[in-house]
């Protein structure tokens, strides 16, 4: 059989299409994906979100109880020296919490309400598109931003991609500073990053969070985005609300109402 | 035959430094049988049959791990249809001591203590901290 130069060229026209053309679809169709907000990247079938009432929490001054439960919870050590601090949950005052111009002309006092913080929980988390070893990832079924402690090596780059400075880095012994380690959670080890994993533990087996069974002034409430039948969905359709850094496209999970 | 001495010399040294173990076991009185582990009074049955703890109970507890933490399924369900929750202290320790126990066989059979202490709690232990 002889073929033609011209038929030749087509030929391999056709095959490098058929070879290149595949992945280069898959791959519009994966950023299409990743555009955000309203892209076209399914939600997960249920969001875990929280809303923080500040009003009711600032009912309380210097009440520290959710973070309290979460530290026993979790074995969270307290470790004096603030570099080296663990965090889950913890508070901050509102103008650090807030944009600046959210709270430019509030009073001295109220800039200084301490709010609560934790991770965001967020729909495109930037700790997960980094994380070398798989161990931060986003659950589909219920968008929580899961930690496996088993796969950390310690590289910190979440740190890093983390806007909200949700994650610590164990650069000390933690067990140093566990008087009595609550056997019910593991403790961490020098070396790994730790985060918030919205009770994950708790979740699964129907319990809330340990911070919003703890609070005293049921500011704070746990529920599922996606429903819009939902308790947090019903607060959420009456409400002003903030996020933190709305405007980086990190789609935060925890919404603070003012 | 006049390599003689160094055959015979050469084999004797040979048998010695092979049974060399023997010798210092003999020296230092170790114990070679295996140690006598004590089993939990409250239970006849582990969380699968004997064998197979015995051979993969290293195994199992890596499964539990995957399936506990990455795919969100926290409850084991066991031959006999018990269930356990997928944990090595709330399970394993509620029936097993871990130093006369998992330690024992550990350091007679040369493994490694496992490294999952270093964060999984030994309720033992209680206060200070739990190695
Ligand atoms: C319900 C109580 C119970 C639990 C929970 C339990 N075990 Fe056991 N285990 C036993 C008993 C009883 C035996 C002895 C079984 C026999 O002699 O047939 C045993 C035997 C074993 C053996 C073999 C010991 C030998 O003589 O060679 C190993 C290894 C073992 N268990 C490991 C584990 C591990 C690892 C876990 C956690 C995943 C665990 N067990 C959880 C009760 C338990
Ligand atoms: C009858 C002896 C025996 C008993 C009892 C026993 N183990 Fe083991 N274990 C072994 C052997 C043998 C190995 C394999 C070591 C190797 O492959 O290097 C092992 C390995 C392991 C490993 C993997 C270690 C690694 O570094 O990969 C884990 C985890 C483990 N055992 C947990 C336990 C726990 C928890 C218990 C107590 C509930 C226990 N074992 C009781 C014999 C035992
Ligand atoms: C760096 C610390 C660390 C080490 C080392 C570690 N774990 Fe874990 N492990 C954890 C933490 C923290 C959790 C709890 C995760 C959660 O529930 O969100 C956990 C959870 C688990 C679970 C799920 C149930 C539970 O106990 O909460 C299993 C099973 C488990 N680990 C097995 C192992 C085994 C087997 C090893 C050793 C081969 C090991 N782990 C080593 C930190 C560690």
């Amino acid at each position: 059989m002889k073929i033609t130069r011209k038929e030749f060229l087509k030929l391999s026209g056709a095959g490098l299409v058929l070879v290149f053309g595949g992945r280069e679809l898959a791959a519009l169709d994966r950023a299409a994906g990743a555009t955000f907000p309203g892209g076209a990247k399914p939600r997960p079938r249920k969001q875990w979100a929280m809303i923080v009432d500040t009003a009711k929490c600032a009912k309380e001054p210097g009440c520290t109880r959710c973070i309290e439960a979460c530290d026993a919870a979790h074995n969270i050590p307290a470790i004096p020296d603030k570099a080296h601090e663990i965090q889950w949950i913890w508070n901050e005052p509102a103008d650090v919490v807030f944009d600046e111009s959210d709270v430019q002309y509030l009073d001295a006092a109220r800039r200084d309400e301490q709010i609560p913080v934790l991770c965001n929980h967020c729909d495109q988390p930037p700790c997960v598109r980094v994380c070398p070893t798989g161990a931060t990832w986003k659950r589909e079924e219920d968008g929580i931003v899961m930690m496996d402690w088993h796969r950390c090596i310690g590289c910190r780059y979440c740190m890093a991609a983390c806007p909200y400075g949700a994650r610590s880095f164990n650069w000390v012994d933690p067990r140093a500073y566990l008087a009595n380690p609550n056997p019910d959670f593991p403790t961490r080890t020098l070396g790994v990053v730790e985060k918030c994993t919205f009770c994950s533990e708790r979740v699964v087996a129907g319990k809330l969070p340990a911070c919003v069974e703890a609070c005293p002034e049921k500011a704070l409430l746990f529920g599922d985005v996606n429903d819009p039948h939902s308790e947090v969905r019903e607060v959420l359709s009456e409400s002003y609300v903030l996020r933190r850094k709305p405007e980086l496209g990190t789609g935060p999970n925890i919404y603070y109402r003012i | 035959m006049r390599d003689k001495f160094w055959i015979l010399g050469g084999l004797l040294l040979f048998v010695g430094v092979a049974t060399l173990p023997t010798w210092r076991d003999w020296e230092t009185h170790a114990n070679t049988r295996p140690p006598a582990l004590v089993l939990p009074a409250h239970a006849k049955q582990c969380v699968a049959p004997l064998d197979f703890m015995r051979g993969s109970h290293m195994q199992l507890l890596l499964d539990w791990r995957q399936s506990a933490v990455r795919e969100n399924n926290p409850t084991y369900v066991a031959y006999d249809g018990k269930t356990y929750p997928k944990s090595l202290t709330k399970t394993c320790l509620s029936c097993h001591d871990k130093r006369e126990f998992c330690d024992r066989c550990h350091d007679y059979v040369g493994a490694r203590t496992p490294y999952c202490w270093n964060c999984h709690v030994d309720p033992a232990l209680g206060k200070g901290a739990a190695r």
